[in-house]
């Protein structure tokens, strides 16, 4: 008999009707991205393993009242986003307010408008772009972006979803995700630039 | 188009999401504006940057603990 994988629903399905081992299966599917994203939306392992341990405990919980019309992947990032999310929230931090942070991210406007030739360090040499130090440097601009620029980001551009399930996964229409997708890009190239050029590394 | 507007559809433009003349527009202007080129180059290399990252694995010992409260949950 030809062995077929069976689709989210239909695990879904048998973890209602109590197959051992479904729910396994469903978690194994997921638990590497959900991992992921709360890695990055936190910025360290030990919060990403709360997130990822309150993100299941939640889909188990709720699990009765997922309608399957719905995409089970798109459900399960947003109740991940959400436990990171709240899990940002608790962390003593101070974030940037609005204002402060598009000061920074239309920076770049002053700059392009300037004489003095900007400085090109995209094609600079890769063992510099990518070495530790320049991940360290990626991981700790992420950390600064307000929350909601933060996951839209994340979802995006780290995670790899299209717009439009972005835009599902947080309640926002595409253009919104698309304009905060823009300026946290702004801000990170901003922050890449005073890295790449300030280093000298280019 | 000036420097202002093409920093504000500039994702769409590396996202190939604008209009062609949008974009023939802004090609036009980047043959002559080298800190736009600057700009679009590194937003670029910054998007590409980003998306290259290597995954975490998931440790072991952290997938043991869930599949552990999971089951005990259930």
């Amino acid at each position: 008999m030809e062995h077929t994988v069976p689709t989210d629903n239909q695990l879904i399905e048998e973890i209602r009707q109590g197959r051992t081992g479904a729910l396994d299966e469903l978690v194994s599917r997921y638990e590497t991205k959900v991992y992921n994203l709360a890695y990055r939306m936190l910025g360290n392992k030990e919060d990403a393993e709360d997130v990822l341990q309150d993100t299941f405990l939640n889909v188990v919980r709720s699990l009765s009242g997922f309608k399957s019309k719905s995409s089970f992947s798109t459900w399960l990032y947003r109740v991940a986003t959400n436990a990171a999310l709240t899990r940002l929230r608790q962390k003593s931090r101070r974030e940037k307010s609005e204002e402060e942070f598009l000061d920074e991210v239309y920076s770049v406007k002053d700059m392009s408008h300037s004489e003095t030739p900007m400085v090109d360090w995209s094609d600079g040499p890769v063992k510099h772009l990518l070495d530790d130090e320049a991940r360290r440097t990626m991981s700790a601009a992420i950390d600064e972006l307000p929350e909601i620029y933060r996951a839209v980001f994340v979802l995006r551009d780290v995670q790899g979803l299209p717009a439009s399930e972005v835009a599902e996964v947080l309640n926002l229409t595409v253009p919104a995700v698309k304009s905060r997708l823009h300026r946290a890009r702004l801000y990170l190239r901003n922050k890449l630039s005073d890295y790449f050029v300030a280093e000298e590394l280019i | 188009m000036n420097c202002r507007d093409l920093l504000e559809g500039l994702s769409d433009y590396l996202d190939k999401d604008l209009a062609d003349k949008t974009c023939r527009e802004i090609e036009e202007h980047l043959k002559d504006c080298h800190n736009c080129r600057v700009v679009v180059n590194t937003l670029r290399r910054t998007v590409t940057l980003y998306r290259e990252l290597p995954r975490e694995e998931l440790p072991g010992d952290v997938q043991v603990r869930l599949h552990k409260i999971i089951q005990l949950d259930e």
